[in-house]
């Protein structure tokens, strides 16, 4: 780009153009198909050498107006569409329709319904983020990361498959419970899995949390100030890595989640450095979690009742859950009827990639990567 | 000299061609052979390189790897060599023609110009040259400009941005692998590589690695770090950093271009290994461990299939390397070389050149 040229900037930078050198700056596209935007991200980045100046995401590639199709769907049937916004975490996504739809309802969930749906919750946040370990590795090039991450987590798929047929998508629970009970040798599965965990976990932290090479290039990399990331929005492990002590699950119980003693992990800088250990700790957390609802796992009805279908009197109705990623809403509109009239999904990964640009700036196209990476980010979520 | 005396050049193929053709022309085919020979020789190595990575990295990583074509997998190459070749060489919009085509074929004629000084046998090698040495890190050169040339001529910023790091990584990290090699130079006083063999005979001990103390081993570490960046390996793999740059300065190519790349790779990590084995492990001698019987087990094995396991042995480092550490970001790599390892590799030039004149090696 030539100097005096900055006025035909691409769509969506603001910075002017302040080089006098001579020297020139240039725009390179990242994605939509690149392997480390793990998915259809478009990032343009405007770059000075290789010095990140400016970053600009684009967004629309995996567009399917969810929210639009929701309205053309009954309530229980919108809960199967969550599955394809956060992927890695759609038991949560479920919850929270389902939740939603409880409370327009007044349905209340039988204790063993609560905790398989705690159990499960747990479950799905350690499977996400022994993904998001081994895509983590991977970025910043320990290729075998990827294998160890995929290796335990297949664990918890596979146990998710016999819980209700599905490895992703699951569509489980159901307003009221669950679509059905657990297998009977549910908790002494999960008590293997969580043995094996333990030990990968320990494992993990030699092998990328004490690696000089990892800390070299994460600690006090993409730092983000409590403040901002309170501006900008962030939850989840990106807001706690930021010093912003909120977890829903802590703050807001919801289901019985208010039951177990656990800590919310949050870091002092909010580097790359930060989110990482905030994701590890989390594992351990949910374990306990784990443990405790293993010990206290009641017998008896796993749903209330059965119904396929609820008309919800006319109103506005709000539920939040905190997802792998953060906080995760729906608010639906009701006008009366079977469909809903308005329904909109509040998704953490938004709001957490309005950071990206801020926190990337001035670093190198490599600290980009690392902090896409420790963002966490699942593009149909944002898109959806 | 001894040495030469006992390992002198007679082999009985070349001293029939010597007796059936005339003076010149026996040289002429003697070379010839010993062309072919070594060449059908890396080639078979590189490919079988290439199923060892796979394999080695499928075990690395709790998995099986190749297992269907062949026996083991050990056809996979081949089919992979025929899927490339199959392959149509795209030429994208806006390259530069002579550059873009031209890249490829610069690294591996430079991996095979090197492995024409590698002394694979008392009696295989192609040429001893006195400058050994100084050809190797000459030609070597040339791999580093088929990558700059490669990532200019594509037209493509991931592969510029990717040769401008390889640019800066590798002729940084040249400098503290000549300074590892002028160590080696320096105890064995000679340059020719040959002779850097012949002077570490005797037992294990002998080997550069041991028998230097400190300064050896040292020497050795710095010069695997400096030739995995020279290979472009990870951890060092900066130019390629296929998370950050897709693929660096081979983003364009594909088909017989890409694989020419993917070729020289390989050969490339042979020809390390193997200046690593002549350097620091004995080359083509036999371990002998002083024990009489045992010594002479192992010296009845070829010289050729000691250089071989040698080198395999530190190529299977290189392969450790790849598959455990995480990428560097460029600008830690950069001030690695020249802020520690640079550094460090002088000083430990300065503590063998004390320890090689007062005579203060391990007998």
């Amino acid at each position: 780009m030539a100097a005096g040229q900055s006025q035909a900037l691409p769509p969506g930078f603001s910075l002017r153009e302040t080089r006098a050198d001579g020297s020139q700056e240039y725009f390179l596209n990242m994605g939509p198909q690149h392997p480390s935007t793990h998915g259809v991200l478009k990032l343009v980045v405007r770059l000075d050498g290789e010095t990140v100046v400016e970053v600009v995401p684009h967004l629309g590639f995996i567009h399917r107006a969810i929210e639009k199709m929701g309205e053309n769907e009954t309530f229980v049937q919108y809960i199967h569409l969550t599955d394809r916004m956060d992927y890695l975490s759609s038991h949560i996504n479920n919850l929270c329709v389902c939740m939603a739809i409880e409370k327009a309802m007044g349905i209340g969930v039988p204790e063993r319904g609560e905790y398989i749906r705690v159990m499960v919750s747990e479950l799905q946040r350690i499977q996400s983020h022994l993904l998001w370990w081994g895509a983590f590795g991977m970025d910043l090039g320990a290729v075998s990361a990827f294998l160890y991450g995929f290796k335990e987590r297949e664990k918890i798929t596979a146990l998710f498959e016999e819980l209700c047929g599905a490895r992703l998508t699951m569509n489980f629970f159901r307003p009221g419970g669950s679509n059905a009970d657990v297998p009977e040798n549910f908790i002494a599965r999960i008590e293997d899995v969580l043995e094996d965990l333990k030990f990968s976990l320990d494992e993990f932290d030699v092998l990328i949390g004490k690696n000089p090479i990892i800390r070299e290039r994460t600690l006090g990399v993409g730092a983000l100030s409590r403040e901002r990331a309170l501006s900008y929005g962030c939850s989840g492990p990106v807001g706690r890595a930021s010093g912003i002590e909120f977890d829903v699950r802590k703050h807001d119980p919801y289901s019985v989640y208010d039951r177990f003693r656990f800590d919310v992990p949050v870091g002092k800088s909010g580097d790359c450095f930060d989110r990482y250990m905030v994701r590890m700790r989390e594992m351990r957390e949910s374990i306990r979690i784990l443990e405790q609802a293993m010990a206290g796992f009641p017998e008896g009805q796993y749903r209330s009742k059965e119904k396929p279908n609820y008309k919800v009197p006319a109103g506005s109705y709000y539920a939040h859950v905190e997802t792998a990623r953060g906080l995760y809403a729906t608010y639906m509109v009701s006008d009366n009827s079977f469909k809903p009239y308005r329904i909109k999904s509040r998704s953490p990964n938004l709001s957490n990639l309005a950071a990206l640009n801020e926190m990337s700036r001035g670093g190198k196209i490599a600290d980009l990567v690392a902090i896409l990476s420790t963002l966490d980010l699942i593009i149909p979520d944002i898109d959806r | 000299m001894t040495a030469m005396q006992e390992y002198a050049v007679n082999h009985p193929v070349g001293d029939l061609v010597r007796r059936l053709l005339p003076g010149p022309w026996a040289a002429v085919a003697n070379g010839a052979i010993a062309v072919a020979v070594i060449a059908g020789l890396v080639t078979v190595s590189a490919i079988f390189l290439i199923w060892l990575e796979r394999k080695v990295c499928a075990h690395f990583q709790a998995r099986l790897g190749p297992t269907r074509v062949g026996p083991m997998g050990l056809l996979q190459p081949v089919a992979d060599a025929i899927k490339l070749l199959m392959k149509e060489n795209l030429r994208p919009r806006g390259v530069d023609g002579l550059a873009y085509f031209l890249a490829p074929l610069l690294p591996i004629t430079g991996s095979f110009l090197v492995l024409a000084v590698m002394p694979f046998d008392h009696d295989l090698q192609v040429v001893d040259l006195e400058a050994g040495v100084v050809y190797v890190v000459a030609v070597s050169g040339l791999g580093i400009l088929g990558i700059l040339i490669g990532g200019w001529g594509s037209n493509n910023k991931y592969s510029l941005l990717g040769s401008m790091r390889s640019g800066a990584q590798l002729f940084s990290y040249e400098l503290s692998m000549v300074l590892c090699m002028l160590l080696i130079v320096m105890a064995s006083g000679s340059a020719s590589l040959r002779e850097i063999v012949l002077a570490q005979q005797g037992t294990v001990a002998d080997w550069w690695i041991f028998k230097l103390p400190v300064a050896g081993f040292l020497a050795f570490a710095l010069f695997m770090i400096s030739s995995t960046a020279e290979l472009n390996r990870g951890p060092l793999d900066l130019s390629e950093a296929e998370s950050e740059l897709t693929g660096g300065f081979h983003t364009e190519y594909a088909g017989i271009s890409f694989s020419m790349f993917f070729l020289a790779e390989f050969v490339n990590m042979f020809a390390s290994a193997g200046l690593g084995a002549t350097f620091f492990l004995g080359g083509f001698l036999a371990p002998r461990f002083g024990i009489g019987p045992l010594d002479a087990v192992l010296g009845f094995v070829p010289g050729v299939i000691w250089f071989f396991l040698k080198a395999y042995v530190l190529i299977f480092l290189y392969m450790w390397f790849r598959w455990t550490f995480p990428r560097l970001r460029i600008d830690h790599l950069l001030s690695l070389e020249w802020k520690f390892l640079l550094p460090v590799s002088m000083a430990n030039l300065l503590l063998a050149a004390t320890l090689v004149t007062f005579k203060l090696i391990i007998p």
